[in-house]
């Protein structure tokens, strides 16, 4: 992974040295909140609910075993013992004090890690995909390019007030793991017609309050432009992005209102000005990050897929681990591990700080020490030999981190919510964990498959429901919190934005809703169907008669 | 019935106004206030110490008394004033 | 309200005249671009300088042409959380080569000069006790930068690869 040179150091000295006085003068009175909001938010610091709220950035989801044990370590020492996995790939921390902030970036800064720009209306975290540089169908590994927009963006004097925030994602796989259809900038590698690697971009994705797929504004540009084309995008972002009304400011409002053609008109224009410019990257520059992510040392092994099938006989827990939580790798002997953050009876994405540790010396054992965290809020270690999975899932199993249920309905994410958010309607852990429970056993999980469930306590959808094969939603009515749901979202290769199902149901009627629409499925679901697949085959209707068709009872199947 | 409540700026928790003019984490010793000129004033005093960087938004909020104990009426001051449920 | 150029405090020479006022025989004026508009022939008269004050709203290319006649450009900041102006000010040094001066006015706060600076505005008005020394902090916040700009300074990737001597 990237390693901070000199110049990187110095510049987020530089930084926690500029919040350290930011935070000095508005304790002293010579900044209004007003004043130091937006500088607070682009040091990751938020007000919530109960207390500061920190997220720190883990850039493309990437982190090493010495940066999750200080994880840990600020857990402990600035906190309440555990920290929060975001849809972002980022990790929050719920209880931190103004007054430590300075020092928590500094403790932070040691090991190469940032709050900067986590917030604000500035570009956030670059995400991608967490198993970036591993993945069997992967084309073309995006983490060098995510570095290079990393630090392209990070204290950009000329976007670091735009009309809201931009979020960024890249993929490198045609497997869209990253979400890329929902992003700000959407950012797809490929090769065109000639076989040369470029990306598609695309623009004027997102959720929140009023959802888009992204637009492709350009099928293919060479990777030595992606700085100069990214910057044509903001600019014509900064200046034409509503002003008026924070509802209204996202690009995709704008791309929506102006038409995409016309979009890509005043970007296309400004690019042509700035393309040959000082932000074509130097192959000096590409080589330099490039080494940063050469392959590992992987030791040259066979495929010893006859053994895990050997453990495997004896062993009925780690074959179903296994067979659910583990994915090809693109190198003979290897495999893609994931940690599920779901146990039952923890938020999702919540870590403590003593898992961390034990986390960080997993990695250091079997993955070269490296840890993904993934947008569904769990993370994974992407380098694993096959013939050490049975070691890893035991220790894994010990850590409950070993839940073989990824992708399936207990795999859910799930944001904060009114439990900690100050912009939530409605609780949306205490649903995620209701689901948890009422389906907790294995084969029937199995027997269901892939079904993606998001929950947001809000509409700012950070929980992604939206594209989420079953969408929650949490609001508000009349003091009372209530769930819509939606079908059929999906934020891969095929997005598409999730139907609603019907009027919102109060928490105690979530999780028959959820077990109708399983039941309907299975009953209508041909060979292979996942639920996807079923919904988008015969609609929305049968799901609505099963969780609302008669009014009298509660919904049954 | 109502209180004042706010988040403590050092800090950031969530404090209830007080009878003796200072600032509690404790809603049982904040002060519950029946009567609108006292709302007034203490609301007024609530936001000078706001520009005195002692505390950020305070706001008044409507609270009802159980046992002799103030409780938030909406979801979401109760949980500012109790904690998280999950 | 202090007016900071090159880092020094200085006396605006510019006469603020509002709309629909009359035009001082003498002396530079700063004008709005409705006023440079309906005024254009009068003001190009004029011996002395001529500046003009941009909404946030209203983008330097509606002045292009007449860049060569005009020695002040006002960007305003109606709010420091609009940050339109960044991308006036590059586009006025960058794109259009303008050489005079670009003025940051509004809502103008210290921890936001850097950027500005950055961005190629050289002067500054703003309320402060002190803003020399506020301007002078502000430039010493950083001595990294990773995105060229119009200052051009160079940036990191040009210092790792090309360090100029």
């Amino acid at each position: 992974m990237y390693r901070y040179d000199e110049f990187d150091q110095k510049l987020i000295a530089e930084r926690v040295k500029q919040f350290d006085r930011q935070v000095t003068r508005r304790l002293a009175g010579e900044l209004t909140e007003d004043q130091f909001k937006p500088l607070r938010l682009m040091n990751g610091l938020y007000l919530q609910l109960h207390a500061y709220m920190l997220r720190v950035n883990v850039p493309y989801g990437t982190l090493g075993s010495k940066q999750m044990r200080r994880f840990a370590e600020i857990a402990r020492k600035y906190d309440r013992g555990y920290g929060h996995f975001t849809t972002r790939q980022n990790i929050q921390y719920n209880w931190v004090k103004l007054e430590d902030t300075p020092q928590i970036l500094k403790d932070l800064a040691e090991v190469e890690v940032t709050a900067i720009q986590s917030s604000g209306n500035c570009v956030r975290n670059i995400t991608s995909d967490q198993y970036a540089g591993s993945a069997k169908d992967e084309l073309a590994d995006p983490r060098m390019y995510c570095e290079l927009l990393r630090q392209y963006s990070v204290l950009h004097p000329e976007f670091s007030y735009l009309p809201r925030k931009f979020k960024i994602a890249v993929t490198g796989s045609p497997n869209d793991r990253a979400a890329v259809a929902v992003h700000d900038i959407g950012l797809r590698m490929h090769l065109n017609e000639a076989g040369a690697l470029g990306f598609e971009v695309l623009v004027g994705g997102g959720l929140g309050r009023l959802p888009y797929i992204g637009h492709t504004i350009r099928d293919w540009i060479e990777p030595e432009h992606i700085l100069s084309y990214v910057e044509a995008i903001l600019r014509v972002y900064n200046m034409h992005g509503r002003r008026d009304n924070i509802h209204k400011a996202r690009i995709k409002i704008i791309v929506a209102q102006m038409g995409i053609d016309k979009y890509r008109e005043l970007v296309e224009a400004e690019w042509e000005r700035i393309k040959d410019g000082p932000l074509q990257v130097p192959d000096e520059e590409i080589e330099r990050i490039e080494n940063y992510f050469a392959p590992p040392q992987y030791d040259a092994l066979e495929d010893e897929t006859e053994l895990l099938l050997a453990q495997s006989a004896d062993n009925a827990g780690f074959d179903r681990w296994q067979k659910s939580n583990t994915v090809e790798h693109k190198v003979s002997g290897y495999r893609i591990v994931n940690l599920t953050l779901k146990a039952i009876g923890l938020p999702p994405g919540d870590m403590d700080a003593d898992t961390m540790d034990a986390v960080a010396d997993l990695a250091d054992r079997y993955s070269f020490g490296e840890i993904r965290v993934s947008h569904r809020q769990n993370l994974s270690f992407v380098d694993v030999r096959q013939r050490d999975l049975l070691e890893l899932w035991k220790a894994l199993d010990e850590l409950k981190l070993a839940r073989p249920v990824l992708d399936a309905v207990s795999d859910m994410i799930c944001c904060p919510g009114l439990d900690y958010c100050a912009l939530a309607n409605a609780r949306s852990i205490p649903i995620a964990d209701d689901i948890n429970r009422r389906f907790v056993d294995i084969d029937e999980l199995a027997d269901i498959g892939e079904l993606k469930i998001n929950i947001s306590g809000c509409m700012n959808a950070c929980g992604h429901h939206h594209v989420g094969h079953i969408g929650i939603l949490g609001v508000d009515k009349r003091g009372e919190e209530f769930f819509q749901l939606t079908l059929g979202g999906s934020s891969d290769q095929n997005a598409s934005l999730g139907d609603r199902l019907g009027p919102g149901l109060p928490q105690a009627d979530v999780p028959d809703a959820i077990a109708a629409i399983i039941d309907r499925y299975k009953s209508l679901r041909e060979q292979g169907e996942r639920f996807l697949d079923t919904y988008r085959r015969v609609g929305i209707e049968p799901f609505k008669d099963a969780v609302y068709g008669d009014k009298d009872r509660k919904a049954v199947a | 019935m109502q209180m004042i409540i706010a988040n403590r700026l050092t800090d950031g928790l969530v404090v209830f106004y007080t009878d003796g003019g200072g600032w509690s984490v404790d809603i049982a010793e904040g002060i519950v206030i029946t009567d609108e000129a006292d709302e007034d004033r203490l609301f007024k005093a609530a936001k000078s110490d706001e520009e005195h960087c002692i505390v950020i938004d305070p706001n008044l909020i409507d609270v009802a008394v159980e046992e002799g104990s103030p409780r938030p009426t909406a979801i979401r001051e109760a949980i500012r004033a109790f904690g998280p449920t999950a | 309200m202090a007016l900071i150029k090159h880092g020094n405090l200085v006396e605006d020479l510019f006469t603020a005249v509002g709309d629909g006022d009359e035009l001082p025989s003498k002396g530079a004026v700063l004008v709005s671009l409705e006023c440079w508009q309906d005024n254009r022939a009068a003001l190009l008269e004029r011996a002395d300088a001529v500046g003009v004050r941009l909404h946030s709203d209203q983008s330097p290319e509606l002045i292009e042409d007449d860049l060569k006649h005009i020695s002040l450009v006002a960007l305003e900041f109606p709010a420091f959380r609009d940050g339109r102006a960044y991308s006036y000010a590059r586009m006025l040094r960058e794109r259009f080569g303008f050489k005079g001066e670009v003025r940051a006015v509004g809502d103008v706060l210290m921890e936001q000069l850097h950027f500005m600076l950055r961005t190629g505005f050289d002067a500054f008005e703003f309320e402060s006790d002190d803003p020399v020394r506020q301007f002078e902090t502000a430039m010493a916040d950083f001595s990294v930068w990773y995105q060229p700009s119009s200052d051009g300074k160079q940036t990191a990737t040009q210092l790792r690869h090309f360090p100029r001597r």
